[in-house]
């Protein structure tokens, strides 16, 4: 029975219906085996199998239907689960959605072909992920820390620079005190053709793209595609880091368009949908995706996940960012409200997180100092955005003195913390000396959150 | 033996299963991968598969068990990190590498491995089901009793002390059903709870070091409690922390459906964080079971109840288990995926119609009982489930259908875990039904623990009251017996509500030192209280330096604050005293 199919080509599509094929008459084919279709004018796409019986197999097809007839399109089972190529050579090119090369240069020479579907990772085999990147931004490493092997993803918003942003955390990520084989993989999904070049430009700009690999799916390629595109990142990602031994950091943007994609299969499917149409096992769908990212016990590289997602109306609780966030370990939100005020990177750091982060700082890491300050400032920038709340009821007159200089607290938090320049590559010392500078508006007293042997030894040498 | 007819993700059909059962374990394919039948059409079987069925074909064989999915009980499951269907993963990293691939078959209990068994009874004694008839030693923190298997008893006919495998028999009896034989493993149906004398309302709190639980909320050994919230709200960081410091004899975790770094996060800090009460590695009385996002959904279902029987089993034994599932949400979407893939009729949500009941039959497995046996042996099993709701939504079914049974509602809150008061559990919406339960142990330390609940609760309530008046015209324009509650308020939240879990000494705060803190912060809320009477404004009592050194009596150890307690109560009436002297 085995490879039954394999070889075999029918014309016995029966029905289209988005991006399904159901095809007749088949024998012996395998659930999820790859399907090369060829249509009436040559061309020739690449499927796979959602639902294989007796004699009938659905088909979902990666490349779109268009063009696909009922009577001269012929249908191969290949006996394969669909594989990449994955080398060294892929390192500084650029790629469609679904792995061809599309910057001119010759297709690359693999040197090994990888399921893209990967495996998943075995709980106990896993190295826990306690190595401090330094991003060189001081909401992100004060605040939310990213460390190596981690997914901490950008929760934004449409207009937003989280495209900005992602691009200065790749050109500047690193990791104190080492000198270490590095690369970058992007995936866009859906996005636009501005977008892409926004950072196949960048990526030129600063010489990252000849450690970068590059998959594009633009807006314009089929929807069904996206489903592909972040998996053969992945996939190229984990074979840099588990067999180069290198440290990769993946972008995925756009998570929400993926999700879009999902659906839209799910739909065509006629499957039960779950919340807002989106399919039931999407939690599952994306947890195949970002669990990708981690350390591996014996093995020298990482793959770090950095995927960003809009939000539809800027609502956390739609179900993409929601499901993400129970994914993924942390999330980074950028608020309009910031955005507007002109501050760069818009990241509220209240909703935002790393859960990872409380093992990736402290002495001999980032600084001993770091957990109790940010804790403090979190604590304080809190109390003091409560503080503008009730001053838009009550007006600044009914405020204590004590209020007051929270309130000041939260501003200079916003303009002198948060805020960076675009190409400012702040050190953490330099990021946690200005914490405590903005700790120093406030009473000494009411740095409970602190030790006070780092009272004395960091705000008053500041302060003297 | 059956043939498949159709595959679908992680269900398949299959024709020619005549005679096979409801539940029963099946092998299917060429690669034997594990499945479980869940229906049954004339001779055609819907078989849910814990394996992924990529490469599988319409017309392969699938063979029968003539046996449910069941879970193996016996020494050395303790320290163990399993899958869903009770694979041991660190096994199977050794065997095939970091990946876990399909139709790996590696026994739940190790096979070599000798145990030193020291009986308890001898050669012709009576026993019944649920005796013990000797231990083993399993870890230091662990004694495992050996139980005679519910259904058997008998005449003791033979009793083999010393070295023996787990598959080997150490106690043979003779009874009305003929010989039988008892070795150090035994095998339980997973989905079928296992047996016990009397169920017992639970009484006893199942103390897990933290303030917002234990002086607050309590849990009861044998109870059931929820913990709901959003993501970020810190779930997987407070049911950790329970698995760290509960007193329980076992500790069961499951982590169904989440991360793999969460798992491997227990794997490495557990070996090195030490009971409060024996000095021993925690990992010595912890079963782990991880069945992460990414691993198959189908072991994902499973693996609620490969937990549970654990469960049972320690606590059949006549130990306090605790059990605690991360997420039940996933677990409920698995069912929904399945459930989905089956093309049954939806309920809410697209949640199958038997949620409910799924739910309630898992919480139900919890108690405090008298287990079998003949000796008066009585044991708990408390079981303590997370819920995700999406987007913190406490109105969609899991969340409404898990309230609805337990006992214990710990409510996060994302408000709270934004301003970083974690653990973030609301102290107005949380609620627990163990309190008159508890009320009588507490009472056996001579201190009036609900009394002094009830006070702070009180205090709580009224703040919140209070700040809704705020809002509205400012805190300036409070009367200062008004401001002085709010100043009390304040620091109960912030020195008795917060608790730090990753600091070396607030992470476990002990229920002698929790009722000291709550009393002293009460004295100073009294005397607050009396002093904002006197006209003493709260501008003053906030200069009190007393108020400092409240604010770090988290972080002194036990001894330390035993030292303190007197002295910080001295402190707190003289500086009000010289409050209202200097008024004067």
């Amino acid at each position: 029975m085995k490879g039954g199919s394999k070889g075999l080509e029918y014309l016995s599509v029966r029905e289209v219906s988005g991006p399904l094929l159901v095809v007749e008459g088949v024998r012996g084919v395998a659930y999820g085996e790859v399907v090369e279709i060829v249509t009436p004018s040559g061309e020739r796409r690449r499927g796979q199998v959602l639902d294989a019986r007796e004699n009938l197999a659905v088909v979902q097809v990666y490349e779109g239907t268009g063009g696909i007839d009922t009577s001269r399109t012929r249908v191969r089972f290949t006996g394969e689960t669909i594989k990449f190529g994955v080398g060294m050579d892929l390192v500084g090119r650029i790629f469609n959605g679904r792995g061809e090369p599309i910057d001119g240069g010759p297709k690359p020479i693999p040197e090994d072909e990888w399921d893209v579907h990967g495996a998943p990772l075995n709980p106990s085999s896993r190295e826990y992920p306690s190595e401090f990147i330094q991003t060189g931004i001081s909401a992100i490493d004060g605040m939310n820390t990213l460390v190596r092997g981690q997914k901490l993803p950008i929760f934004s918003g449409s207009g937003l620079p989280h495209n900005e942003l992602a691009a200065q955390v790749a050109r500047q990520a690193k990791v104190l005190g080492e000198e270490e084989k590095f690369a970058a993989v992007f995936c866009g999904m859906g996005i636009t053709h501005e977008d892409a070049s926004f950072f196949i430009r960048d990526f030129e700009r600063t010489g990252a793209l000849e450690r970068a690999v590059v998959f594009l799916n633009l807006a314009s390629d089929p929807a069904i595609e996206r489903i592909l595109t972040p998996r053969l990142g992945l996939t190229t990602a984990e074979y840099l880091a588990f067999v180069q031994g290198m440290h990769v950091l993946v972008i995925l943007l756009d998570m929400t368009n993926y999700a879009e994609a999902l659906r839209e299969l799910s739909a065509a499917r006629s499957e039960v949908p779950g919340r807002r149409g989106y399919p039931g096992y999407m939690y599952t769908d994306l947890a195949t995706i970002y669990e990708r990212a981690g350390r591996v016990k014996g093995k020298k590289g990482s793959v770090t996940q950095m995927p960003i997602l809009t939000m539809p109306g800027d609502d956390i609780t739609h179900p993409v960012p929601d499901l993400s966030g129970y994914i993924t370990e942390g999330q980074l939100v950028m608020e309009r409200e910031l955005h507007r005020k002109g501050i760069y990177p818009p990241i509220n750091v209240l909703p935002s997180l790393s859960r990872l982060m409380k093992d990736g700082i402290g002495r001999g890491k980032t600084r001993e100092d770091h957990s109790d300050v940010s804790n403090q400032l979190y604590a304080a920038y809190a109390e003091g955005r409560d503080l503008r709340a009730l001053v838009a009821v009550v007006g600044e007159e009914a405020l204590t003195e004590r209020d007051k200089k929270y309130l000041e607290f939260a501003d200079a938090f916003e303009r002198r913390f948060v805020n960076q320049g675009r190409d400012e590559d702040r050190s953490i010392d330099r990021t946690l000396d200005l914490g405590w500078e903005l700790l120093g508006m406030l009473p000494e007293d009411e740095l409970t959150r602190v030790d006070p042997k780092f009272i004395s030894k960091y705000l008053h040498r500041k302060a003297g | 033996m059956g043939r498949i007819v159709r595959i679908t993700g992680p269900v398949v059909l299959a024709d020619g299963m005549k005679g096979s059962e409801m539940y029963e374990l099946v092998r299917v394919g060429e690669e034997g991968l594990m499945g479980e039948i869940i229906g049954l059409q004339g001779e055609r079987a819907t078989i849910q598969v814990y394996e992924e069925t990529s490469g599988v074909r319409p017309g392969e064989k699938v063979e029968r068990t003539g046996r449910p999915l069941s879970a193996e009980l016996g020494p050395g499951l303790v320290g163990t990190i399993y899958d869903g269907v009770q694979r041991p993963l660190t096994e199977i990293s050794k065997r095939v590498g970091e990946m876990v691939k399909r139709g790996i078959y590696v026994p739940a209990l190790d096979r070599e491995r000798k145990w030193e068994f020291e009986p308890r009874v001898k050669k012709g004694a009576e026993v019944v089901e649920g005796d013990v008839v000797g231990v083993v030693r399993e870890t230091e923190l662990v004694e495992h009793r050996i139980l005679v298997p519910p259904g058997v008893g008998g005449k003791v006919v033979e009793v083999s002390e010393g070295k023996h495998t787990v598959e080997e028999t150490v106690v043979r009896v003779e009874g009305p059903r003929g010989k039988e034989e008892i070795r150090l493993m035994q095998t339980w149906p997973v989905r079928r709870p296992r047996p016990y004398k009397e169920k017992l309302d639970p009484r006893e709190p199942l103390l897990i070091g933290q303030r917002i639980a234990d002086t607050f909320f309590p849990i009861a050994k044998g109870g059931t409690g929820a913990i709901p919230g959003g993501f970020g709200t810190g779930k997987t960081v407070f049911l950790h922390q329970v698995a760290k410091w509960a007193d329980a004899d076992l500790v069961v975790y499951v982590g169904c459906g989440e991360r793999g770094n969460e798992m491997c996060d227990v794997l490495v800090h557990f070996p090195e964080l030490k009971d409060p009460r024996t000095g021993r590695p925690l990992m010595e009385r912890t079963v782990l079971i991880a069945n992460t996002s990414n691993m198959p959904v189908a072991a994902r279902e499973a693996s609620v109840y490969t937990g549970i029987t654990l469960g049972e089993y320690f606590r059949d034994m006549g130990y306090d288990v605790a059990l605690m599932a991360d997420s039940t949400s996933r677990w409920a979407e698995a069912m929904r995926e399945i459930s989905g893939r089956l093309e049954e009729m939806p309920g809410e949500e697209g949640f199958p119609a038997y949620l409910a009941s799924r739910l309630a039959e898992f919480y139900e497995r919890a108690g405090w009982v008298k287990t079998l046996g003949s000796d008066e042996r009585y044991g708990s099993l408390t079981v303590l489930g997370a819920v995700s709701p999406p987007g913190g939504d406490l109105s969609e079914p899991v969340s409404t259908n898990t309230l609805r049974i337990v006992k214990v509602f710990w409510a996060l809150d994302t408000a709270l875990a934004y301003r970083r008061h974690f653990p973030a559990i609301n102290w107005l919406t949380s609620y627990s039904l163990y309190v008159d339960g508890v009320e009588g142990w507490w009472k056996k330390s001579g201190e009036d623990w609900k009394g002094l609940r009830t006070e702070a609760m009180a205090l709580l309530q009224r703040e919140a009251e209070l700040e809704e008046i705020v809002k509205l015209i400012g805190a300036d324009a409070l009367p200062e017996p008004e401001r002085a509650v709010l100043e009390s308020a304040r620091m109960v939240r912030e020195n008795l509500l917060q608790q730090f879990a990753f600091d070396e000494v607030d992470s476990y705060c002990p229920p002698e030192k929790q009722l000291g803190m709550l009393k002293l912060m009460l004295r100073f809320y009294r005397r607050c209280m009396e002093a904002a009477r006197d006209g003493i404004s709260v501008a003053e009592v906030r200069k009190l330096p007393v108020r400092e050194e409240l604010a770090r009596m988290k972080k002194l150890p036990l001894e330390e604050f035993r030292k303190a307690e007197k002295e910080l109560e001295r402190r707190i009436d003289e500086q009000f005293e010289g409050l209202r002297r200097g008024k004067g």
